[in-house]
């Protein structure tokens, strides 16, 4: 088998600043027909900087080196399989990049009439029509700037209505197969944490929930599917326990890869939902985002949400400020919105049926992984998954074998590893979600890899303990990175 | 693995060493195995109190960031500053230079349900 990875020549290439030589510059802007004025004399003293310490000398070439090179040490999406779990890290097609650079988009400015920015407004409120048909929420808020922040911005909601209602309410329950991101949200928002366990096969029970919703609880937060891979098959009788105590359903929608156009979270009894654009729709992830987090509400929390608002009137398009429920803005302006437009132009592209079977391909690609690893990794839920599957390394451990040995032996093989030691109820998990993206030519081979670093954890573990080897840089020592970082240059 | 005969356990992987009125609280060799290399710790401070199952502090490995459940309620007498600067003391000795926190107890009822070792070792041989 002819493995992706393998090594070829990578240059070294210091920090930017340490390749400055006084004096030295790129291009230089264009002289000015506007008479000079000193920044002293334009720009109150106490915000005045004296010296720009540090700013490197480069000319353009220097620079463009620089970023190049350190583009080909990184690995993402457009160069390789990356299956990381609960993470959508599917294909973002180009066309949404075009779609997103249309000048008429690219060189609006936030505080332009809102005359001049139909089209933007347009765009915002047809992408607010079409989650709200994905999800059958109610309403949607675009602004929330990424997943947790949607969390926060729906929980914060949630704790305005109980206010407003004079009975504020100060805990929300957890399930342990929930995303990481739903504590730390809720603790955010003042709420207190009441954890509950899923039962034996990987679920949230009814009596779970039961058991501890009462009239203090303002909700439930899991997510659907969970961070096993899960469908959370009780949810609308949950739903139920959970509304017929006056609480609401928040689900964490960053796993909607597995749901969208199969079902509409609004009629399993969910209240609340916040979308990840940059898994679900297309749009990049991290360095290459930002990310945006739009959130969908039921009727009963529709006051509450952040403001503006888009509206529409006959043909026109307008921003509304005056909500007096609402918890106010979440971000500046309007959210991210050269997101929207690359979300905009996948759904229009992909249509209903299109991101229905995106859908169904992710589960089924998923499920295909599962049936063909479950003997060579110990399988942590031996049951249908939606998105994503979670094995363990309980069959490696006898040799010595952890999780991170074969994520850091995968580096060899070309794959960027699947998540790992998460979810938390599996002790060395692998979490792996293909998406629908991928071809059966790169799942059989990514299997056949796996496969091969099992036998490998068998025969000659060292090549694992010691991966990887092809990359630039070899195993780093996470350890001390952890509790000696160096955080500043020169420090 | 070690699990001494004169602690307490509970099944958030605390262990507990109860002198009179004071709990010596810590995280089990179990608990430190599983997590891996522990890079952070956070404890409450001096003065403050705990509740039973509730948080009391952070502990964060490479791999994870879990929550340290107090095992019995009452005000923190003590807290183990040195483990903050060096939290690889919880990987290295558990039971010994890596105890987290004193608690002054409320009530001594709340002792009666916590595990002992053999009751304890018997848990994590079932949660495996």
């Amino acid at each position: 088998m002819e493995a992706n990875g393998t090594s070829g020549l990578l240059l070294e290439e210091p920090l930017i600043f340490e390749k400055s030589s006084p004096g030295r510059t790129g291009i230089g802007p264009a002289s000015s027909d506007v008479p000079e004025v000193p920044p002293s004399e334009a720009v109150p003293g106490k915000f005045l900087r004296k010296d720009l310490d540090g700013f490197p000398d480069l000319s353009e070439i220097d620079t463009v080196r620089h970023y190049t090179r350190l583009s080909q040490w990184n690995f993402g999406v457009d160069s390789g399989f990356y299956p990381l779990g609960s993470c959508t890290m599917k294909y973002n097609p180009k066309i949404n990049e075009a779609a997103c650079r249309l000048p008429g988009f690219s060189n609006i400015h936030p505080y332009e009439p809102q005359e001049l920015t139909q089209g933007a407004l347009e765009l915002m409120h047809s992408l607010e029509t079409y989650l709200s048909e994905i999800t059958g929420m109610a309403a949607i808020t675009l602004q929330p700037s990424a997943g947790a922040h949607g969390e926060l911005c729906g929980l914060l909601m949630m704790a305005a209505y109980f206010k407003s209602k004079g009975r504020p309410r100060t805990k929300i329950i957890i399930p342990d197969t929930a995303h990481g991101t739903n504590p730390a949200s809720s603790h955010l928002a003042g709420f207190k944490v009441v954890p509950v366990k899923s039962e034996g096969r990987g679920v949230l029970s009814v009596e779970a929930v039961a058991a501890v919703m009462d009239e203090d609880t303002a909700g439930l937060m899991l997510t659907n599917p969970n961070t096993l891979g899960l469908f959370e098959r009780n949810i609308k009788e949950i739903a139920e326990v959970v509304h017929s105590r006056g609480g609401f359903v928040y689900c964490d929608g960053a796993n909607m890869n597995a749901l969208m156009g199969l079902t509409r979270l609004g009629e399993l009894g969910v209240d609340v939902v916040q979308l990840n654009l940059h898994k679900t729709f297309s749009t990049p992830h991290g360095g290459g985002g930002p990310g945006s987090g739009p959130v969908g509400v039921g009727k009963a929390l529709e006051p509450f949400l952040p403001v503006p608002r888009v509206k529409k009137e006959g043909d026109r398009y307008g921003l509304v400020f005056d909500r007096p429920d609402t918890i106010g803005r979440m971000k500046s302006f309007y959210g991210n919105f050269s997101i929207m437009v690359r979300a905009y132009a996948y759904i229009r592209r992909m249509g209903g049926e299109g991101l229905k079977r995106a859908a169904i391909a992710a589960i089924l690609n998923a499920n295909y992984i599962k049936e063909r690893l479950k003997g060579a990794y110990h399988l942590a839920f031996d049951e249908p998954c939606m998105h994503e599957c979670v094995f363990s390394d309980r069959l490696q451990l006898g040799s010595g074998i952890s999780t991170m040995d074969v994520a850091k032996r995968l580096i060899d093989y070309g794959y960027h590893p699947p998540t790992v030691y998460f979810p938390l109820v599996v002790p060395g998990a692998i979490m792996v979600e293909p998406t629908e993206t991928e071809s059966i030519e790169t799942l059989d081979k990514f299997i056949e890899v796996m496969k091969r670093i099992a036998e490998e954890a068998k025969t000659n573990p060292e090549l694992l303990k010691n991966a990887p080897a092809t990359t630039k840089t070899a195993r780093v020592d996470e350890t001390r990175a952890a509790r000696e970082p160096v955080l500043k240059w020169e420090g | 693995m070690e699990f001494p005969k004169d602690l307490k356990y509970t099944k958030e992987h605390e262990w507990v060493k109860v002198e009179g009125k004071i709990a010596t609280i810590g995280i089990t060799d179990y608990a430190q195995d599983s997590l891996g290399d522990v890079v952070y710790v956070e404890l409450p401070q001096e003065g403050g109190s705990v509740t039973k199952h509730e948080p009391f502090g952070v502990v964060e490995s490479v791999k994870a960031v879990s929550d340290l459940y107090s095992p019995v309620s009452g005000s923190v007498a003590e807290v183990n500053d040195a483990i903050i600067d060096s939290p690889e003391a919880i990987n290295e000795d558990p039971y010994g230079d890596a105890w987290m926190v004193k608690v002054e107890i409320s009530s001594q009822s709340e002792l009666d349900d916590l595990l002992t070792a053999d009751e304890y070792q018997k848990f994590i041989e079932e949660e495996k």
